[in-house]
């Protein structure tokens, strides 16, 4: 296992609210580590601070060993992103979109990347379907199939499984461990949907109003705890939150 | 680190080439006025020339007009083609990838060039065939003065978009309204002498002025004033220079203030 990522330092503030505080975690080829914690806690802003479209006030990204800020273009072509909050344009045909972005990541057979990836995640037969025709849990898996066009070394999903049939959570689900484990892909993702995290995911990162309140391996954070499972860890961590 | 990919740039336009492929309404704007405008000042002008003999009356706003065309399809290009993508909430995704904003930039400037080239077109045809005036007939000297025209154009197009990620949405009008309010000080329909002092002042700053000028005097006289020409040219730079500053000073702000993600919402 070697790092992929390395977050070091990161604070973000918007108006007068800190809503980062000192991020800092590793992420190794193998590992998928879930982010949790209740809305507003920083989940969103810190994966698109590590995606390059937020500008954090201090702090460093290493990706693949080279400085995020430095070489954005070239680290982006090997992450992936897809969130449950955004469509992709809805007036181009499935195939369309997922050809502009082949030509955005440079993939090489772009043909054959998108067939392979629209049978992997159950879409092929939507591929002349205009966008706004899909239902929510098909654009999410288009999404999926955007996401992993470059065959990318790190994927940052949010939400990644909300608004899918619970047949296509576990599907995807598998996807995901399976692109960790005998691939050596590195996944973060966040989620609300705790059973199903904790199927897949190997490390984990509390976040609490910016700050991180845990950070490590499944079984260290539970014994840091004293907790068993995710969501007796949830409602231990965050329970009074929405009270 | 600087880098640059064509494949992107053809990316972008790609995507909006696909919008236009489904889109009959934006078929209808990019051709329906183009023609109303044609043929609407071209019987206008055929009416006129009957009381004012000499001058080719026709010739010279039908010129006007196309150039004046280019001009404002150049601009919405690069502005309409940037609200495109915020309205599909596009730019979180083009944002992602490995896109840099030079290149996304480029893949608009292409789309304007193809926009602008096939409104011209339709209208070059059209008075060619209706009114016997042929827009190309002063050669490479139309060459000058489109490309000019057209850099001007970028230069308002990037204006609006610096505005639209420096103020919000709200700012979108200015896809249409910007260009327009340089109309009145440009001389598309008349000399800059018939202006009232101040506004001839005012259209001394304004690069369009200097090139409707000199295709006035390209009819007229059969010569080019490369002096108008130069002066059109570098304040066409430096208008360039100022929205390209402004431009990526507001990418820079609506990525530090997060707006890059929640703009179209």
């Amino acid at each position: 296992m070697h790092i992929l990522l390395k977050v070091k330092g990161i604070y973000k503030i918007f108006g007068k609210k800190e809503v980062l505080k000192n991020i800092s975690f590793e992420l190794s080829s193998g590992e998928i580590l879930g982010i949790i914690g209740p809305n507003g806690a920083g989940k969103s802003t810190l994966l698109y601070i590590l995606l390059g479209i937020i500008t954090p006030e201090k702090g460093e990204i290493y990706y693949f060993g080279k400085n995020f800020f430095h070489e954005r273009s070239s680290i982006l072509k090997k992450v992936g992103f897809a969130s449950q909050y955004v469509s992709l344009p809805y007036s181009l045909t499935v195939k369309e979109n997922l050809m502009v972005f082949s030509h955005l990541y440079e993939v090489k057979n772009p043909e054959r990347k998108i067939d392979e990836l629209l049978r992997l995640f159950k879409l092929k037969d939507k591929e002349r379907v205009l966008t706004r025709a899909l239902s929510s849990g098909e654009m999410m898996r288009l999404n999926l199939v955007r996401a992993n066009l470059s065959d990318p070394e790190i994927l940052l999903l949010d939400e990644p499984t909300a608004g899918l049939d619970p047949e296509y959570v576990k599907y995807i689900g598998d996807i995901f461990k399976a692109k960790a484990e005998k691939e050596g892909k590195a996944i973060i993702l966040t989620s609300h949907q705790l059973g199903e995290l904790e199927r897949i995911i190997n490390k984990i990162l509390l976040l609490k109003d910016g700050v991180i309140l845990g950070y490590g391996t499944l079984n260290e954070v539970f014994q840091k705890f004293s907790v068993s499972h995710l969501e007796e860890l949830y409602f231990k961590v965050f329970g009074d939150v929405n009270l | 680190m600087l880098t640059f990919s064509f494949r992107r740039v053809w990316g972008i336009l790609l995507r909006h080439l696909y919008l236009l492929k489904h889109s009959f309404s934006r078929w209808i704007d990019l051709l329906y006025w183009p023609t109303v405008d044609l043929l609407l000042w071209g019987f206008i002008t055929l009416y006129l020339q009957k009381d004012l003999g000499k001058m080719n009356i026709p010739s010279l706003f039908l010129g006007a007009l196309i150039f004046w065309n280019i001009l404002i399809r150049a601009q919405q290009g690069l502005a309409v083609g940037f609200l495109e993508d915020i309205w599909a909430r596009n730019l979180l995704h083009l944002f992602v990838s490995p896109l840099t904003i030079l290149e996304y930039i480029f893949g608009l400037i292409l789309y304007s060039l193809f926009k602008a080239t096939l409104a011209s077109a339709i209208m070059t045809a059209l008075s060619c065939f209706l009114f016997d005036f042929n827009f190309l007939s002063q050669g490479v000297l139309v060459f000058y003065l489109t490309f000019g025209l057209i850099l001007f154009a970028w230069s308002i197009g990037l204006f609006t978009m610096a505005f639209i990620l420096y103020l919000g949405q709200e700012a979108e009008i200015l896809a249409w309204a910007l260009a327009l309010l340089f109309l009145p000080f440009s001389a598309v329909f008349y000399p800059v002498s018939a202006l009232p002092p101040l506004f001839q002042k005012i259209a001394a700053l304004v690069p369009p002025s200097y090139f409707f000028e000199a295709f006035r005097s390209l009819l007229l006289y059969k010569k080019l004033s490369f002096s108008l020409l130069y002066k059109g040219y570098i304040l066409t730079f430096i208008y360039l220079s100022i929205s390209g500053f402004f431009f990526f000073f507001a990418f820079r702000f609506a990525k530090k203030q997060g707006k890059l993600v929640k703009i179209g919402e």
